[in-house]
């Protein structure tokens, strides 16, 4: 009954969703045919000294609390780059654009973008809606977008880079570490949307092939922050962890919820897959003690690691602390980079076959990440950070090696192909 | 016993939230969507005074005059400026406002933290009173007084002091009240004061449990609008029982159901009652004959 009603859901959204999609591709197509079938490749102008990027990033609405950050750290490293010569020689000229929290928006400013400011790619978004407006455009102007943020996987685009963990490589490492820590029972708190929901029916899939038990499930919409009903109802399950893909602000109120109800990390923790040193603060200490599964930490010991950390501390309007998200989007442009420079050039097509001739590397903050030439997707170590007293994370422990990506998860056989089917069918 | 517990104190921050509003919208006919934004600026008071005196067992109760009379003064400077030239004109102060509303949200993600700030609660919050096996979270409870004592004062406020009456003369019959001497344009000031500050300290509680950021009003601000038309437009009473209700209401279904399908229960509820009974709980029953 109930995941019936689940599934209609996820039916009417999804429908509504394809009818959105077959609104905004139609339209980028009508302008691209009254423009001449190969508009968008032949205007970006590559004789100058400088080439042009576009930077698509909430500057404005609720999403700007953290999209923000990732516009910075583009800014700071495109500022690194052309310091260093830029990109086959070209300085970044970037334009940066406010897709103000509104997916319609993401659609237009990415059309604008590629057709009236002819720039070669653009980097930038954060919510899967955000994204699945921008995908139709790119693909039919045949762009290039960057995207770094973890999402809920199940995608992949020849025109979208994806430089944020997908589920294999976040979801995944921290049932895995659940399981190494004996963990029986679990119960799942999530935003109502579609990555935390996607996020749970394959941490159930998987919970089922570990031994451990869900013991409840609990969804309030992302712009809600009052948990304690919900936590009432956590703290009478009383499992052995609690799975959080709550979003945004609604976090504080659920950590604020849970530390009422007097719950605890030694007998209830709670592991994260949106809390990071931005968010952690936030919470103040009540948030302290728990954990959060990433795949780059302030925290870590690389050779790369400590210049980032100093970069962005000195760079102006910066938050002060480095995050994953924000990582993931500064590899994204000197992935590119990368790319251009083994294409020899700025051209989609190109670049792309320069992806799958030969594999692309970065020594990134996180370790050196390789990029897959099929699915688009990066290499990722996968992390357990555990916060302490200055919302800063001590690793708990690590994957024993980068994980390559596998958005459709095609590598486990636990994750049965009706459910990729239906599952991908209804993320639209 | 637990949804009934937290849905009350639910209930009490809907009330807090509301009550400015059942001021400003219910006596004077101004539609404030800015409302939700002194509620942030509040909040984001309770976080200033705590950068000043560190030790929040103090900062709470000092923040929460504070926090009054900062959101009052941003009240009071968008009742002179803006709002004064539009009264009786309800749909033009809704557009004003929204606007004022996205300039407010947009200076506080200037100013502070874009991820927001934290609010720590006083330690004499920690805990939980234990109703009939129920760990009541003190948090709680401390809602619930906030609220009484809000409402308490207000009432008596309106009901026993010269300033009350005046307002109460002004909202049953503007042009009489100002026939009979009554300085209405003083009256409007200090009502959309008073109103606004009541949003300040609905954000000194509403930091308490959830985040302090730029767009916390926005989850208040629908909410306690439909708080305050279903109790009767200028019904303090009704106010207080249709906010009760609703909070009630939302901790009922979240119990039975989850957290989203509470949410459209609960307001469903609200907007059948609303067609069954346009007019709300109770009306002001006045002599004019519009």
């Amino acid at each position: 009954m109930f995941s019936t009603s689940k599934r209609m859901r996820a039916l009417v959204a999804s429908s509504a969703a394809a009818l959105l999609l077959a609104g905004c591709g139609a339209r980028a197509g009508d302008d691209t045919a009254a423009a001449g079938s190969s508009a968008a490749a032949s205007c970006v102008d590559t004789s100058g000294a400088t080439i042009k990027l576009g930077f698509l990033n909430s500057l404005t609405g609720g999403m700007a609390i953290s999209e923000k950050t990732v516009s910075n750290v583009l800014h700071m490293a495109a500022d690194e780059i052309n310091a260093s010569g830029g990109i086959l020689d070209k300085k970044i000229e970037y334009v940066q654009e406010d897709g103000a929290t509104d997916w319609p928006t993401f659609a237009e400013k990415t059309e604008k973008l590629l057709t009236q400011d002819c720039v070669a790619a653009i980097f930038g978004g954060w919510t899967s809606s955000s994204r699945k407006a921008v995908k139709p455009v790119v693909e039919k102007l045949n762009g290039l977008f960057f995207y770094p943020v973890q999402y809920e996987g199940l995608e992949s685009s020849p025109n979208i880079y994806y430089t944020g963990a997908t589920t294999n490589q976040q979801i995944i490492p921290a049932m895995d570490f659940l399981a190494s820590k004996g963990v029986k029972t679990l119960f799942l708190a999530g935003s109502d949307y579609v990555f935390p929901r996607t996020a749970n029916a394959i941490i159930k899939l998987y919970a089922a092939k570990l031994g451990i038990k869900i013991v409840g499930e609990e969804y309030v919409p992302l712009d809600k922050d009052d948990w304690t009903s919900q936590v009432a109802k956590i703290a009478a399950a009383k499992p052995d962890f609690i799975f959080n893909t709550i979003n945004g602000s609604s976090n504080v109120g659920f950590i604020k919820a849970y530390y009422d109800a007097g719950l605890t990390p030694a007998k209830t923790p709670i592991i994260s897959v949106s809390i990071a040193e931005e968010e952690a603060p936030a919470m103040g200490h009540e948030v302290t003690g728990n954990y959060a599964s990433w795949n780059y930490f302030q925290s870590l010991k690389t050779d790369t690691n400590p210049k980032f950390i100093e970069s962005w501390k000195a760079y102006p309007n910066s938050s002060g602390v480095t995050s994953d998200p924000m990582e993931a989007a500064y590899i994204s442009l000197y992935l590119y980079k990368s790319l251009v420079e083994a294409a020899g050039s700025f051209d989609v097509d190109k670049v792309n076959a320069a992806a799958k001739a030969k594999p692309i590397t970065f020594d990134a903050p996180e370790g050196k990440v390789t990029l897959d030439g099929e699915n688009h997707h990066i290499s990722k170590p996968g992390h357990i950070g555990r916060i302490n007293a200055d919302n800063q994370f001590d690793i708990v422990w690590a994957s024993d090696k980068f994980i390559e990506p596998d958005p459709y998860l095609e590598g486990y056989d636990w994750f049965p192909a009706d459910i990729r089917k239906q599952l991908t069918d209804a993320a639209g | 016993m637990a949804p009934l517990l937290n849905g009350s104190a639910q209930g009490a921050l809907l009330l807090l939230a509301a009550l400015g509003l059942s001021l400003t919208f219910g006596q004077m006919g101004v539609i404030n969507m800015a409302h939700g934004e002194f509620l942030m600026i509040g909040a984001f008071s309770a976080y200033l005074v705590q950068q000043v005196i560190s030790a929040s067992d103090l900062s709470i109760p000092v923040a929460l005059p504070v926090a009054f009379v900062v959101a009052g003064l941003f009240g009071l400077v968008l009742e002179v400026t803006i709002i004064r030239w539009m009264y009786r004109r309800p749909l033009d102060t809704l557009l004003v406002t929204v606007g004022v509303g996205l300039i407010l949200q947009q200076a506080a993600l200037q100013i502070f933290p874009s991820q927001g700030v934290p609010v720590e609660k006083p330690s004499w919050l920690d805990g939980q009173l234990t109703v009939l096996g129920y760990g009541w979270p003190l948090r709680q409870v401390f809602t619930i007084l906030l609220a009484s004592v809000c409402v308490a004062v207000l009432s008596a406020w309106l009901k026993y002091t010269s300033f009350g009456r005046r307002i109460r003369a002004t909202v049953h019959n503007r042009d009489l009240a100002e026939t009979a001497g009554i300085s209405t344009r003083t009256v409007d000031r200090l009502t959309f004061f008073v109103g606004s500050g009541l949003a300040g300290v609905a954000g000194v509680a509403a930091s308490l449990i959830g985040g302090t950021n730029s767009q916390m009003g926005a989850q208040y601000i629908i909410p306690a609008f439909l708080v305050v038309a279903a109790g009767g437009i200028g019904q303090l009473k009704g106010t207080i029982i249709a906010a009760w209700a609703v909070g009630v209401a939302l901790a009922f279904f979240a119990y039975w159901t989850t957290g989203s399908l509470a949410q459209v229960l609960a307001f469903i509820l609200v907007i059948v009652f609303l067609q069954l009974r346009p007019q709300g709980l109770f009306t002001v029953r006045t002599r004019s004959l519009v």
